[in-house]
């Protein structure tokens, strides 16, 4: 399956869905769009990948990439996934350490909030 | 021993059909299911690094797999022919090395710097992680792991126990 992004804004929470396989050919689309919004001014960031089938390093990086271009405006990118499949290659990278990791959308931008 | 081999132009695209056609043979091979997204992740891996050394290197020579089932083990065996590329690895090419890399990924994670922290080479310029993540990632994805300079370029060998007799 190709990918497919689509963002909304929920309390003043810029929320990105993603469905579909990121990987070498398709993660520069999700690149693309998250420096789109950074570059329009939403710095905070939920990426939600509960239907994300697949994900390898080169879609880490691209969610890294993310994340240095919020925190350089202050901003916090974080994940939605349960996906053990997923949740994997975040444990084996050590990158579960670096991102918040939620079970839904609504508890990545309850967290978020409360941190503010 | 069943062999299948697979050579692909150096595009993106098509590494998405080489991870469905190693899941699809390792599935035929009897590997378990609950290895199969490991050999879908780490052949994924082994193709992306091998696609972007052709693309830098020698975009029009095609990448190649073979995938074989003897003796009990489902191996996969990914050869890139980018000769600049095995130079430029400069012996950094076992499993140790590229575990180094996650050590470092994860160490910059842990010391609570974060990627975004400063001089934390996690993503390199163009957003990917730092070289040598993806075969980090193969590293801890497959049972055994070989990886090696040939005559061409670099052979990164992976391998998984499978159970089905030969028909």
């Amino acid at each position: 399956m190709d990918l497919k992004l689509d963002d909304h804004e929920k309390d003043g929470i810029r929320v990105v869905d993603v469905e579909g396989e990121i990987d070498v050919y398709t993660a520069p689309r999700l690149r693309e769009l998250l420096i789109e919004l950074v570059n329009k001014g939403d710095y905070q960031l939920v990426v939600n990948m509960e239907k994300v089938e697949f994900l390898d390093s080169t879609g880490l990086g691209v969610l890294v990439g993310g994340l240095k271009r919020v925190r350089a405006h202050d901003g916090s990118l974080d994940l939605v996934c349960r996906q053990e499949r997923i949740l994997k290659i975040f444990r084996i990278t050590g990158l579960t350490k670096v991102f918040g990791i939620h079970d839904t959308v609504e508890e990545a931008i309850k967290a978020r909030k409360s941190e503010k | 021993m069943a062999m299948v081999e697979v050579a692909f132009t150096p595009l993106p695209a098509h590494v998405r059909t080489a991870r469905l056609v190693a899941v699809a043979v390792a599935r035929r091979s009897g590997v378990a299911d609950s290895l199969l997204d490991e050999v879908r992740l780490a052949v994924g891996e082994a193709c992306s690094r091998a696609v972007e050394a052709h693309r830098q290197y020698c975009p029009a020579e095609p990448v190649k797999i073979a995938l074989t089932d003897s003796g009990g083990r489902f191996e996969v065996v990914v050869t890139d022919a980018a000769r600049g590329e095995a130079a430029a690895l400069n012996g950094a090419t076992d499993a140790g090395d590229a575990a180094h890399a996650v050590a470092v990924a994860a160490g910059g994670a842990a010391a609570g710097s974060s990627a975004a922290g400063a001089g934390q080479p996690l993503s390199d310029a163009r957003g990917g992680l730092q070289d040598g993540s993806g075969l980090a990632v193969i590293a801890e994805l497959a049972d055994d792991v070989r990886i090696s300079r040939t005559a061409d370029g670099i052979s990164v060998c992976m391998s998984w126990p499978s159970s089905v007799c030969e028909q």
